[in-house]
C-alpha cells in the first residue's frame, strides 16, 4: 500500500521538475555578464536594454506576430467550420474526419514540414511569408477544430431547433444562439493556435526561406554560440508573451465548465 | 442569401458539404498531397554536380538507407529514445495524475490543471535551452552537486541529458490524458471491487489500471510522435552521436539540399508511427484523446 504522503510528494517533487528549468531561465535573462555559468554573478537589466534595440531581434518578432494572426485567423474560419460540420455527421463521415483531424498533431512534426517542403520543391514554389502560413495553419486549424466540438458536444440540439421554431433562420439561429455559445471556446482556442504559431521552430525550418520568425532566431543564435545574454532576454519575453494567451485561454475555458453546472 | 440558407436546412447533406468544404480542400491541398509529395520525392535523386532533382523513379535512397548501418543505428537510437521516454513519462504521470482525480479538492486540481497546462503551452525552445544550460559544465546542476560535496556530473551533450529533456518536455502530455481517464473512474466501481475482497492494490491493478489504459495511450501517441520527429532537442543538449531521425532530414535538406534522400528517411517515422497509431487504436487511445 502506498502512503498518500508518498504520492503528494511525488506531486510536489514533479511540480518542481516542472517549473524549476523555467525559473532558472527567467533568472538568466538578468545576468549581467556575457558568459552562461552559474551561479549568476552580477543581475542587472543592460541586456534587456540591448535587445530592444537590435533590429534583427525586432524584425524576428514582428515576422513571428504577423505569421501567427494569419495563422491563426485561417485556422479560426476553418476549425469552426469543420466543427460545425462533424457535429452534424454520422458514422464513417464523422470517423474519417474525427482521425483526419488527429494526424497533423499525432504524426511527428518533422513528417509535416518534411512533406510541405518537398510539396513546395515539387511544384517549385519558392519558400515564403506564405508558405510558413500554410505550415502552421494546418496545426493551428486542429486546435481550435478540437476545443470547437468539445464545446459542441456539450450542447443540447433542442437549443437551435428552439430558435428555428421560434422563426428564426439557420443563419440567425447561428449567430444568436450557437456563436455565444461556442464564443469562449473559439476564443480559448484562437489564443492557443496563437501561441503555438508563435513558438513554433520544427516545422518551420522547412517551410521558410530567408525569413526568420523568432523561434529560428533563437535556435540559430544557441547553436552558433552567438547573442547568447539577448537570447536569455528573448525567451524571456518569449514566456511571458506565450503565458498571457494561455491564461487568458484557460479563464475562457475554465468558465465554461462552470457554465453547465 | 435566404433562400440559400434554406435551402441547405433542408438538405443536411449539402450543409454538411459547405460546412466541410474549405476546411476539407485545405487539408488535401496542404497535408495529404503534401504527404504523398513527398513519397514521390523520395524516389527522385539528385544530381550530384549540379545539385538538380532528377525525376524519374528509383529505390536508391533506400537501398543507401538500408544498406548503410549508421542508418540504422540512427532509427534504432530515435525510436529507442523515443520509447524509453514515452515509459519514463508513463511511470511519472501516474502519482501525478492519480492525486488530481482522487485525492486533490476541486480548486486544487483545477489549480494543478493549470499548472501541467503552463508548461505546456510556454516556448519549446527556451525549455530546451533552460536544460542546456542547467546540465552544461558549469551549470546548475554541477554547483548543486558540488555544494553537497558530491562529484560533479557531465551528462550534459550526451543521450542521457535528451532522455531527461524529452522526459521534461512532453510529460503534460502524459499526464492530462491519464488524468481525464483517471477521474472518470466511478468510485462505486472502487467501492465494489474492494467489497468483493479486492485489496487496495489488487484493485489499482485490476480495476484501475486496465480503466486507465485509453489514456494512457493516448498520453503516449504524443510523448512517442514528438519525440520520434524531433532534431532540435538532439541538437541541442545531445552529443556528438546523438543524431536522431530529424537530425539527418534536416541536415540534407538545409545543409545538402538532397530533398529526396532526407523525403526518403522521413518515410520510415511515418510508418512507425502508422503502426504506433494502429496498436494505439486497439488500446482505445482515440476515444480518450
Amino acid at each position: 500500500m502506498i502512503g498518500r504522503g508518498l504520492l503528494w510528494f511525488s506531486v510536489v517533487v514533479i511540480l518542481l521538475f516542472l517549473f524549476v528549468p523555467v525559473a532558472i531561465i527567467l533568472l538568466y535573462a538578468f545576468s549581467d555578464s556575457n558568459i552562461q555559468g552559474w551561479p549568476i554573478g552580477v543581475y542587472s537589466v543592460k541586456w534587456f536594454i540591448a535587445t530592444w534595440h537590435d533590429g534583427e531581434v525586432r524584425a524576428a518578432l514582428w515576422l513571428s506576430i504577423e505569421v501567427a494572426v494569419v495563422a491563426t485567423i485561417i485556422a479560426t474560419v476553418f476549425g469552426t467550420l469543420a466543427a460545425l460540420a462533424v457535429q452534424r455527421m454520422r458514422g464513417y463521415g464523422n470517423e474519417i474526419v474525427s482521425f483526419a483531424a488527429v494526424l497533423p498533431i499525432a504524426l511527428p512534426g518533422i513528417l509535416t514540414g518534411m512533406a510541405l517542403n518537398s510539396y513546395f520543391v515539387l511544384w517549385g514554389i519558392g519558400l515564403s511569408f506564405w508558405t510558413i502560413v500554410i505550415g502552421h495553419a494546418t496545426f493551428c486549424t486542429v486546435i481550435v477544430y478540437n476545443n470547437v466540438v468539445a464545446r459542441l458536444r456539450r450542447l443540447p440540439p433542442s437549443w437551435v431547433e428552439a430558435s428555428m421554431d421560434l422563426g428564426a433562420g439557420p443563419w440567425r439561429s447561428f449567430r444568436l444562439v450557437t456563436l455565444p455559445m461556442i464564443a469562449s471556446a473559439l476564443g480559448a482556442g484562437a489564443l492557443l493556435a496563437f501561441a503555438l504559431s508563435f513558438d513554433e521552430v520544427i516545422v518551420t525550418t522547412f517551410t521558410a526561406g530567408a525569413q526568420t520568425t523568432l523561434p529560428l532566431w533563437i535556435f540559430g543564435a544557441i547553436r552558433l554560440g552567438q547573442h547568447l545574454p539577448e537570447v536569455n532576454c528573448v525567451v524571456f519575453a518569449v514566456i511571458a508573451l506565450t503565458i498571457v494567451p494561455v491564461l487568458i485561454a484557460q479563464r475562457l475555458m475554465g468558465s465554461a465548465a462552470t457554465l453547465h453546472k | 442569401m435566404t433562400t440559400l440558407a434554406a435551402t441547405l436546412w433542408r438538405h443536411p447533406r449539402l450543409r454538411i458539404a459547405s460546412l466541410l468544404a474549405l476546411p476539407a480542400i485545405w487539408f488535401v491541398a496542404f497535408y495529404l498531397l503534401a504527404l504523398a509529395a513527398m513519397f514521390v520525392s523520395s524516389l527522385h535523386t539528385v544530381d550530384d554536380l549540379s545539385g538538380q532533382i532528377l525525376p524519374g523513379w528509383t529505390l536508391a535512397n533506400f537501398r543507401i538507407l538500408a544498406s548503410d548501418w549508421t542508418y540504422g543505428r540512427i532509427a534504432l537510437r530515435t525510436v529507442g529514445i523515443a520509447l524509453a521516454v514515452t515509459i519514463t513519462d508513463g511511470l511519472l504521470a501516474w502519482p501525478f495524475a492519480y492525486v488530481m482525480a482522487r485525492h486533490a479538492s476541486p480548486r486544487l486540481r483545477a489549480m494543478l490543471m493549470a499548472l501541467v497546462m503552463l508548461p505546456l503551452w510556454s516556448s519549446y525552445l527556451a525549455r530546451v535551452y533552460a536544460w542546456r544550460l542547467i546540465l552544461a559544465h558549469d551549470g546548475v546542476l554541477n554547483w548543486a552537486l558540488h555544494g553537497l560535496g558530491l562529484p560533479t556530473a557531465s551528462i550534459g551533450y550526451s543521450n542521457w541529458a535528451m532522455w531527461i529533456v524529452f522526459t521534461y518536455l512532453w510529460l503534460p502530455f502524459m499526464i492530462l490524458p491519464l488524468f481525464a481517464a483517471l477521474e472518470r473512474i466511478p468510485t462505486t466501481l472502487l467501492e465494489a471491487s474492494s467489497d468483493l475482497g479486492a485489496a487496495g492494490g489488487r484493485t489499482f491493478r485490476r480495476v484501475i489500471v486496465p480503466l486507465a489504459l485509453p489514456g494512457l495511450a493516448a498520453g503516449a501517441i504524443f510523448t512517442f510522435s514528438l519525440t520520434l520527429g524531433d532534431y532540435v532537442t538532439p541538437l541541442l543538449v545531445g552529443g556528438p552521436s546523438s543524431d536522431f531521425i530529424g537530425n539527418v532530414v534536416y541536415s540534407n535538406v538545409g545543409v545538402s539540399n538532397n530533398v529526396p534522400f532526407a523525403a526518403a528517411f522521413a518515410v520510415l517515422p511515418l510508418l512507425v508511427m502508422a503502426g504506433y497509431l494502429l496498436i494505439a487504436r486497439r488500446l482505445g487511445a482515440f476515444d480518450a484523446l
